[in-house]
């Protein structure tokens, strides 16, 4: 393996089988990740996307094909070392957030490190706090999460992405369920922390969001179609300063039908 | 995972689920408590009709003397001379299965007090005769060995003679009355009895000591009967033939001679008394069964729903690497959590009813520990089954098709 390659697929299958039917949801999928870069991977629902996302998450086993996280071999490993990959090595991000309900975002971030035995208590709260902070909700640590916005939510679901000094987070669609505004804020996070070393493979269909990326995996019938890195890489933080003001539009809105 | 965060996983899950926890132990409060009441009513009645039945003296047993054959001629029952207080002292001395033995005598006449009077019956015996009849002191006392060594006229009266010859506020305690012209000082009432299984009123009655009746009432040396207690239903056959062979050793009858007594047990309400203790059995069985059976799915069906409807929560742990075991132990601890906090609740709410049931409605109930274990158990058994069974199922998913289950 190359030197700073962290992930590692080759010649890599899925297939499933629904009824009579055949689903080739991958076939013959190469593809490294490189330490530090920002993968946006790419393609429409069914291209095949989602299925590599959930199989270099380990979440799924591959029906062919090689897999190497981290200088290991995760195609051999059982169920309890896949777990444990898992909570050591990765980190997830969700498009529908899967936060506790009714816990607080601290314990929400504490949440991966309860699994893992060598880490105490004293030191759990500390990283928690810690991934809090750096994702900015550092005076929201002892709110609940469903008392926060979709946007806050995504914050904390990323901060229990980072508490356990992942390899690589892995992102499903992680704006999918925001507007636009919040979408290019939890964007222009993604890039801070990016910035600050962490991988990070992201599944989308936007192609705008991808933009915010440094390179570009698409996706076609289970097949990588094109592999490039981004023409031109696009600051989230000025995206989001472009945007049009949102009180002035909701201004525009209310202002005539108050004259009616 | 250490045992430590996985309670603390557990506990928090639990409060962060207060109301599905609530309701979840509440179908465990309400199944063990409806188990319990059901059972002591249950127990109680069975407890109750025993002792209405046993009160009828199940293992009581006479001795009269046996008809005797002078010249040919039957001579009347009553009249043959046997019994004696020897023989009392005798079986007293010398049996083992008996638990208490009474000479008996009695007779009727006419009981007087001032101006009133009323036909009823003596009877008499020593001191452990109210005990072998079933009789209980209501007020005041029961008469002493010393009166009965004197032969002294004292005498308790049933509730009937009260009510016919005395007026409501007055005390019949240490008013003396007279019954076949002897004087008796009445030191005690008897506690009301009813009817006996023959419709013969068990209240209209005087007691006396034996030795006053028979010195001073009849001017007898012979005994109308011997009365007994058995030290258990059971034995009561084998009671029987120890009497026997005591009362010929006794009389000193030889081989050749018939017995001049004759032994009378209860053997028709013994029987009776044991085919309603089986139907109470089997009512009862019935009646646990049932209960635990409703108890039972009420809680299987809210731990099921309550697990099922965490398989995504499961996928999550899963995804952020809890391995299977650990999601399997934390709803393992989960469910023992709730079903023991429930099933204390239960006990106490159980209790509580049955008390309620008794003092409202006057239903005697009766709880046994044997029905606090059996629905502590069975309930904690099934809850615990039924939060580990689909936790097992969903553990044991892949993360991916947990996290999309809808």
């Amino acid at each position: 393996m190359e030197k700073g390659i962290i992930l590692e697929i080759k010649n890599l299958y899925k297939t499933y089988y629904i009824g009579e039917e055949t689903v080739r949801a991958l076939q013959d999928v190469n593809l490294s990740i490189t330490k530090g870069e920002f993968v946006a991977i790419m393609g429409t629902s069914g291209s095949g996307k989602s299925t590599l996302l959930n199989i270099l998450g380990c979440l799924d086993k591959p029906t062919e094909g090689d897999y190497w996280l981290d200088g290991k071999n995760v195609k051999s490993m059982k169920k309890n070392q896949l777990a444990e990959i898992r909570n050591t090595k990765l980190g997830f991000v969700f498009q529908s957030y899967n936060l506790l309900p009714r816990t607080t975002a601290l314990e929400n971030v504490e949440l991966p490190l309860l699994y893992n035995p060598s880490i105490g208590s004293k030191l759990r709260r500390e990283k928690a706090e810690e991934a809090l902070i750096s994702v900015g909700l550092k005076d929201r640590m002892k709110h609940l999460s469903n008392q926060m916005s979709g946007g806050q939510q995504q914050r904390v679901a990323i901060a229990r992405s980072i508490v356990n000094d992942p390899v690589i987070i892995l992102a499903d669609e992680a704006t999918g369920n925001l507007d636009t505004r919040t979408s290019y804020e939890i964007m222009s996070l993604f890039q801070e922390l990016n910035e600050n070393g962490i991988t990070i493979g992201f599944v989308t269909h936007e192609p705008e969001i991808a933009s915010f990326t440094t390179r570009n995996v698409k996706f076609r019938d289970g097949r990588i179609v094109s592999d490039v890195a981004t023409a031109k890489k696009i600051s989230a933080k000025e995206a989001l300063l472009k945007l049009p003001d949102e009180n002035l539009i909701l201004e525009s809105h209310i202002i005539p039908e108050n004259l009616n | 995972m250490k045992l430590y965060n996985l309670i603390k996983i557990a506990i928090s899950a639990i409060r962060r689920n207060s109301l599905r926890s609530f309701l979840t132990m509440l179908g465990i409060v309400i199944g063990v408590a409806a188990v319990i009441a059901m059972l002591a009513i249950g127990q109680g009645s069975n407890a109750s009709i025993r002792s209405t039945i046993s009160s009828m003296g199940t293992n009581l047993i006479n001795i009269m003397p046996a008809s005797q054959n002078r010249g040919g001629v039957h001579q009347g029952r009553s009249s043959s001379p046997t019994l004696v207080v020897e023989d009392v002292d005798f079986l007293k001395n010398n049996s083992t299965l008996i638990d208490a033995v009474s000479p008996e005598l009695d007779g009727s006449g006419q009981v007087i007090y001032g101006s009133n009077n009323w036909p009823t019956t003596i009877y008499s015996g020593n001191e452990d005769y109210p005990f072998i009849k079933k009789y209980e002191v209501e007020t005041g006392r029961m008469y002493t060995t010393q009166e009965i060594k004197t032969a002294a006229k004292v005498c308790l009266v049933g509730q009937t003679v009260i009510e016919n010859i005395f007026t409501e506020d007055e005390d019949p305690i240490g008013q003396t009355i007279r019954f076949n012209n002897i004087p008796f000082k009445i030191i005690g009432t008897l506690k009301e009895k009813g009817n006996n299984t023959f419709g013969q009123d068990q209240d209209d009655m005087v007691l006396a000591p034996y030795t006053t009746v028979m010195k001073r009432l009849y001017r007898q040396t012979h005994l109308r009967a011997i009365v007994i207690s058995a030290k258990s239903e059971d034995l009561i056959t084998e009671t029987s033939a120890e009497i026997t062979e005591l009362m010929r050793l006794s009389h000193k009858l030889n081989d050749s001679e018939d017995d001049d007594f004759e032994i009378r047990t209860q053997e028709e309400l013994i029987s009776n008394f044991g085919s309603i203790s089986e139907m109470m059995l089997v009512l009862l069985g019935s009646i646990s069964a049932i209960s635990l059976l409703v108890g039972g799915i009420g809680i299987m069906n809210i731990m099921y729903v309550s697990v099922t409807e965490r398989t995504r929560e499961i996928g999550l742990r899963l995804a952020i690497g809890g391995k299977g075991k650990d999601i399997l132990r934390q709803f393992l601890f989960e469910a023992i959590i709730i079903s023991i906090i429930g099933g204390i609740i239960g006990v106490g709410l159980g209790i509580l009813a049955s008390t309620l049931i008794e003092s409202i409605l006057s239903w005697p109930t009766l709880i046994t520990m044997d029905s606090i274990l059996l629905s502590f158990l069975f309930c904690s058994f099934i809850g615990i089954f039924f939060g580990w069974y689909p936790a097992r199922k969903a553990s044991l998913l892949e993360p991916i098709d947990a996290l999309r289950h809808e």
